[in-house]
């Protein structure tokens, strides 16, 4: 259910390295279902620097705001602004079309080997469901 | 500290429909199935059926109920009749909302009083306390526990429940109900809501309760829960006790006027008639907002660069596509028209002062 060809943060979030070395990020299907019915993206503008698992920004749902991580550090480089116009896009297909930032990170092997692979994330949410 | 809850008799139906179940005013409540928005269109667009059983449901009867009822309710009991029903506030002594109630006169003597879950224990005991001091010729009977109610609504439910009924409840005028049967199930029947929709609400058996919910949904009624109840309510103007009123709030300051009777004596009426003579501190706001991150309860309403207010509920109308919330704000503020803003977690938003409810539906 988690895709392999990427990472996961304990806090719900994947960064996966394009083919450019761009670090693509978004919420898991977890996050999504959890959150419910998402009607607002807060997204940091492209050129915003975050470092690693600091606040990137909000995800609204009907029901609550999440803050959001960033799973990797560097610079905000493009926005999904599909996502940003239609956040259902979020909940509907959420490893793919409903990813939410592009950064560029100079520190990426580092960040991304700290974080959770798809079986670890997995084993991650089976122990947190306990 | 972590309480055994309360589950209803459709609590393994729930389970099986895979609804996310949460903790609310003691019991253990679906608050979604397939998805707040999508659950909300369902029921203003064909139907959708909710287990309300978590509410206070109490029998009232004997000579003296009439009475008892017209003391604590500020409503005019004693002049409806009978197979009708009253949305009523149940205020202490100074004016404050105890709770909301809807009253169903079943006959001459008897009536069914529906209260919110939350405020179940404190109703039953005000109750009581009524007919110790005042009112000893009246019975009470609590069968919350002893049913379910299902809320069936949304514009096509009239003709599927007319289906299952052989007393063609679609006849019955909104807030008016009768004693019948639900697919051959001893059902009441009352033409009620919390939705703005047109709709029914079913007290039955809790043994009957699975199966008549199942036949709802074989008639493509969605299920519901607490988060699409929540949207609708909002969106037809109705506030919600613990949220827009409590103890605290008097029906003046939340425009509630029209279900208040200061003509008669009630208990509060004195407080009420007072309030009504000093004015009002702060008065409850319909507020459409701008944007899209949501207005939510305790958010700060500002003008001028003060804080004038606090927003009660808010969130998101999947009907209008915006957001909307209600809120207190001092009484120069509340004109319809005028401008506030939300401070929504340190951004301010603007917000327009406007008529409750937000959504009115269509009547044949």
């Amino acid at each position: 259910m988690n895709p392999s060809d990427r990472k996961y943060s304990k806090e719900h979030e994947w960064a996966k390295v394009e083919d450019d070395g761009r670090i693509v990020v978004g919420i898991t299907h977890f996050a999504q279902d959890q959150l419910g019915d998402i009607v607002f993206l807060d997204l940091p503008a492209p050129g915003t620097r975050v470092e690693q698992h600091k606040k990137l920004g909000e995800v609204e749902s009907v029901k609550a705001v999440s803050d959001l991580f960033s799973p990797v550090g560097g610079e905000v480089v493009e926005v999904n602004q599909s996502a940003v116009d239609n956040p259902e896009l979020v909940n509907n297909d959420p490893f793919e079309a409903g990813w939410l930032v592009k950064m560029s990170s100079s520190n990426s092997d580092k960040e991304m080997g700290n974080l959770l692979t798809s079986e670890e994330y997995e084993a991650f949410l089976e122990s947190e469901a306990h | 500290m972590p309480q055994t809850l309360m589950r209803t008799a459709l609590y393994q139906t729930h389970l099986g429909l895979k609804a996310r179940l949460v903790p609310f005013a003691g019991w253990e409540m679906p608050v979604q199935y397939t998805g707040i928005l999508a659950e909300s269109r369902a029921v203003r667009t064909k139907g959708g059926i909710f287990d309300v059983s978590h509410m206070g449901r109490i029998y009232i009867s004997g000579p003296e109920a009439t009475d008892l009822l017209d003391w604590i309710q500020t409503g005019n009991i004693g002049t409806l009749r009978e197979g009708r029903a009253r949305y009523s506030l149940v205020c202490n002594e100074e004016g404050g909302i105890l709770d909301d109630t809807v009253t169903y006169r079943l006959a001459e003597d008897r009536y069914l009083l529906i209260c919110n879950a939350a405020n179940r224990d404190t109703i039953v005991s005000w109750i009581g306390r009524w007919r110790n001091e005042r009112y000893p010729q009246t019975t009470i009977n609590d069968v919350t526990l002893d049913t379910v109610m299902i809320a069936v609504q949304g514009p096509a439910v009239a003709v599927i429940v007319d289906g299952l009924c052989p007393q063609q409840p679609s006849s019955l005028r909104f807030f008016a109900s009768t004693e019948g049967a639900v697919a051959e199930r001893k059902a009441f029947i009352g033409r009620t809501g919390y939705t703005g929709e047109d709709g029914f609400e079913l007290v039955l058996d809790a043994a009957d309760g699975p199966q008549i919910w199942q036949t709802l949904m074989d008639h493509e009624m969605a299920p519901c829960g607490l988060g699409a109840r929540d949207v609708l309510r909002l969106e037809a103007g109705l506030a919600l006790h613990g949220n827009d009123m409590d103890s605290t709030t008097s029906p003046l300051e939340a425009g509630l006027d029209r279900f208040v009777r200061l003509e008669k004596e009630f208990a509060g009426a004195d407080a009420l008639r007072h309030q009504q003579e000093t004015g009002l501190k702060r008065k409850l706001v319909g507020l459409f907002v701008e944007g899209r991150s949501i207005p939510r309860h305790d958010h700060p309403l500002r003008a001028q660069g003060q804080v004038v207010g606090r927003v009660t509920s808010g969130g998101y109308s999947p009907t209008l596509d915006r957001n909307i919330a209600m809120g207190y704000v001092q009484p120069q503020w509340a004109d319809p028209g005028q401008s506030l803003q939300v401070d929504i977690r340190g951004r301010l938003t603007e917000a327009l002062v406007t008529t409750l409810p937000f959504y009115t539906r269509k009547r044949d």
